[in-house]
């Protein structure tokens, strides 16, 4: 486990090689939500602080991109593609029931912290619909009755 | 240098990624040592050969025997038995049941007959991490030309020349963006591609950069060269991590290569190319919001005028077009504008790539000239609509387009024709959708789409579109009341007429057109508290027909206890208690439940 100590250490690393570039808040937002997994205040904080820009200007930005969050994700985050070519095939279906088997709403994560489940734009698998990706695997032709055993290959 | 007899091509393109071709390499590798093959035949992954419905899809050259939905099991009978014994594994031979005679190579089936591939000609042939495949296929010849025996002005007048429009969705000719760019005085300008590719059902882009990345960058230094740039942006969404990383490798041979960088082919032409990631937000893919996320702020649009090409990227002279675009670029140099005006109509020249998806046999990528009737994109190339199901729309230019009845599927495609019938070309997503589908349903995904993503700077698009939502949220839920259309329409009239950027002025097209061609659906839903397609859940019931032999499988698997009867009785379901899960309908042997 890297302690907060050693991230906050690759932080200010990645800031000092992005700070004199044009633009640096993006790409130093990106590596840090990398680092920490998400961007929490005092990630923020030190980022505003590093930039001579205000912390409103930092939280504008981790807010305004979906990609960029203020939360803890779980173990495993699951999302449901819920794109056109996903949702004329039946994706909200899919969605509905990991929903009901995980008692989480799109957007939560599991109170033992394992699953995140999140409703996301076009992963581009359109072949494969409808698809959802757990972690980097992704899971195609899906139908609700799957859910149960896919859910079962990360339960333990 | 190894002469290869054989060459087998795995497609590493998203799709059939998903689907496990990085497994197959590995099998392949592994097998073609076994049989001391390796160096007689070559293992080359690829980018995207387009039919992803196949996936994973693996072609055998020289004889062009196309593979389709291969597992790593079927690895050890085609190297036994292809390699080894040149005969061909004929169950693993793509075959589709619309088609005639099976299929053996590429150009025999009907996906492919009917395409041009100018953009995507190089995906699925190369190994887009190796620079040398694609100068072996032409690639950096545009350039040099361009560098050593044009002006950058006769390079402007060529692209002006071939009539190409903008792939992204506008159709503005580039050449003419270019020209407006090059003729602003200033020391330092910018090129951007925009790779953020966000219309939901498009993956054209992402194939593109994940199969010939060299394209785009050639492209954009020659964009570099003709509007007197030095220095270019590539703005790519962070969900396409294949796409960015042989974008990354690409980059990096360019520059060793001397085809990025300071002097370029050793002339006085200095350009280079750096990425920028995305964060997921739909509206940053208009060229206003896409600087101004680069800038590195909340990804808001700007009011136009002042234009990019006077002032865009730091405030700074800068030209941006899409990947699509720029894929075009090398070989309209290299073949000339009239080569490029052959195809396509008058007013729209050459090809679009469309990604073909929904209720549609072959799902995939295809490139056709402009001017093909979406009748045959859908039919001949698409292979129709799967399962006897009635063809019903389909939907083109993602959330800022239409959706297109029957009546009009044989209108020509191009950027004027589609925007006559009330869509647009958009991108290219094309999603099929069948009698399943209902369209007041469809009409208020997209607009869910649009009120998320709108970035929340102007009124007309941040309240306007959240109240046409709750409009339709109301007549899918059967609360519907007469006037909401009249009301939908007004509002959709002002949004257009008063939004700040393309988003909003383009939000209210999915369900205008939807209220155009599929009026008495709305009326059915509004009037009647009925669903046509038996879509919207809160408008439908199930009901139990005489089909029923009393087998007790639907009592059994519904979840809410709605079922009642006795083995070897008509059952029947009690509504009140029916949450609509479908369950029992999939488990019933007899189809004897229906909705109603």
């Amino acid at each position: 486990m890297v302690d907060n100590k050693e991230k906050f250490a690759q932080l200010r690393k990645v800031i000092a090689e992005h700070k004199d570039e044009p633009g640096p808040l993006m790409p130093i937002m990106h590596a840090a939500q990398e680092i920490f997994g998400y961007l929490p205040m005092d990630v923020q904080i030190e980022i505003a602080e590093s930039l001579g820009i205000t912390l409103s200007e930092v939280y504008g930005v981790a807010t305004f991109y979906s990609h960029f969050s203020l939360e803890p994700k779980g173990e495993h985050v699951i999302s449901v593609c819920m794109g056109t070519a996903c949702y004329v095939k039946g994706s909200q279906a899919v969605l509905d029931k990991l929903s009901d088997s995980l008692g989480i709403q799109p957007g939560g994560t599991t109170k033992d912290g394992k699953f995140t489940l999140l409703a996301t734009r076009c992963l581009g698998a359109c072949g494969l619909a409808p698809v959802l990706t757990v972690d980097e695997a992704v899971h195609g032709r899906v139908t609700p009755d799957e859910v149960p055993a896919i859910l079962s290959i990360y339960e333990d | 240098m190894i002469i290869y007899r054989s060459h087998i091509l795995v497609c590493g393109g998203t799709g059939c990624t998903s689907s496990g071709s990085s497994l197959l390499m590995d099998r392949f590798e592994q097998q073609l040592k076994l049989h001391q093959l390796d160096k007689e035949v070559s293992l080359v992954k690829t980018g995207c050969f387009g039919l992803c419905e196949a996936g994973p899809v693996v072609i055998v050259y020289p004889e062009g025997t196309f593979y389709s939905r291969v597992k790593v099991e079927d690895v050890d009978e085609i190297v036994s038995e292809h390699m080894l014994k040149g005969r061909i594994v004929r169950h693993l031979v793509y075959h589709h049941e619309t088609e005639e005679k099976e299929g053996q190579s590429l150009n025999d089936i009907e996906f492919y007959k009917h395409q041009d591939r100018i953009a995507l000609r190089n995906c699925g042939v190369i190994d887009p991490e190796k620079i040398d495949e694609y100068i072996a296929f032409d690639g950096y010849k545009a350039l040099g030309n361009a560098l050593t025996k044009m002006t950058p002005q006769e390079v402007v007048d060529v692209i002006k020349a071939s009539g190409l429009r903008g792939r992204g969705g506008g159709g503005f000719p580039t050449g003419l963006k270019w020209q407006l760019c090059k003729d602003v005085a200033g020391d330092k300008k910018y090129v951007i591609c925009n790779a953020d590719e966000g219309d939901p059902g498009a993956f054209m882009d992402r194939s593109v950069l994940e199969g010939d990345p060299h394209a785009v960058l050639e492209a954009m230094t020659i964009c570099g060269y003709a509007i007197g740039s030095d220095e270019g942006y590539i703005y790519v969404r962070a969900e396409y991590p294949i796409a960015v990383n042989r974008l990354r490798i690409a980059i990096h041979q360019a520059r060793e290569y001397g085809l990025l960088g300071k002097n370029i082919l050793g002339t006085d032409f200095s350009f280079d190319v750096h990425i920028r990631l995305g964060a997921g937000a739909f509206v940053c893919g208009e060229e206003m919001a896409l600087m101004t996320s680069i800038e590195g702020n909340r990804g808001e649009p700007k009011p136009k005028p002042p234009f990019p090409a006077t002032q865009g990227l730091f405030g700074l002279p800068t030209n941006i077009n899409n990947v699509e675009t720029y894929a075009n670029i090398p070989q309209i140099l290299i073949h000339g504008a009239d080569w490029f005006r052959s195809m396509g109509t008058k007013r729209s020249p050459g090809t679009k790539v469309f990604a073909l998806g929904g209720k549609i046999n072959n799902t995939g990528l295809v490139e056709v000239s402009m001017g093909t009737p979406l009748r045959q994109v859908i039919y001949d190339i698409g292979g129709g609509i799967p399962g006897d199901k009635q063809f019903k729309a389909v939907q083109t230019g993602g959330p800022s387009g239409g959706c297109i009845p029957e009546s009009l599927i044989d209108v020509p495609i191009e950027y004027d024709s589609l925007v006559e019938i009330g869509s647009m070309m958009g991108s290219g997503g094309m999603i099929v959708m069948d009698e399943d589908n209902c369209m007041v349903d469809i009409a208020r995904f997209f607009l869910d789409f649009t009120v998320d993503e709108s970035c929340g700077k102007c009124t007309p698009c941040r309240v306007g579109t959240k109240r046409m939502l709750e409009i339709l949220d109301r007549i899918v839920s059967g609360k519907g009341e007469e006037g909401d259309l009249e009301r939908l329409e007004a509002l959709a009239e002002s949004i257009k007429d008063t939004a700040l950027c393309g988003l909003g002025q383009t939000a209210p097209n999915p369900v205008l057109s939807t209220i155009k061609y599929f009026r008495e659906e709305y009326e059915a839903h509004i009037r009647e508290k009925r669903c046509p397609a038996h879509h919207c859940r809160e408008l439908l019931h199930l009901e139990i027909t005489d089909k029923c032999r009393g087998c007790t499988a639907c009592f059994r698997v519904c979840p809410v206890g709605a079922i009642t009867g006795t083995a070897r009785e008509k059952h029947s379901i009690d509504v009140s208690k029916c949450i609509k899960c479908n369950s029992c309908i999939e488990k019933c042997h007899f189809d004897a439940i229906i909705k109603v």
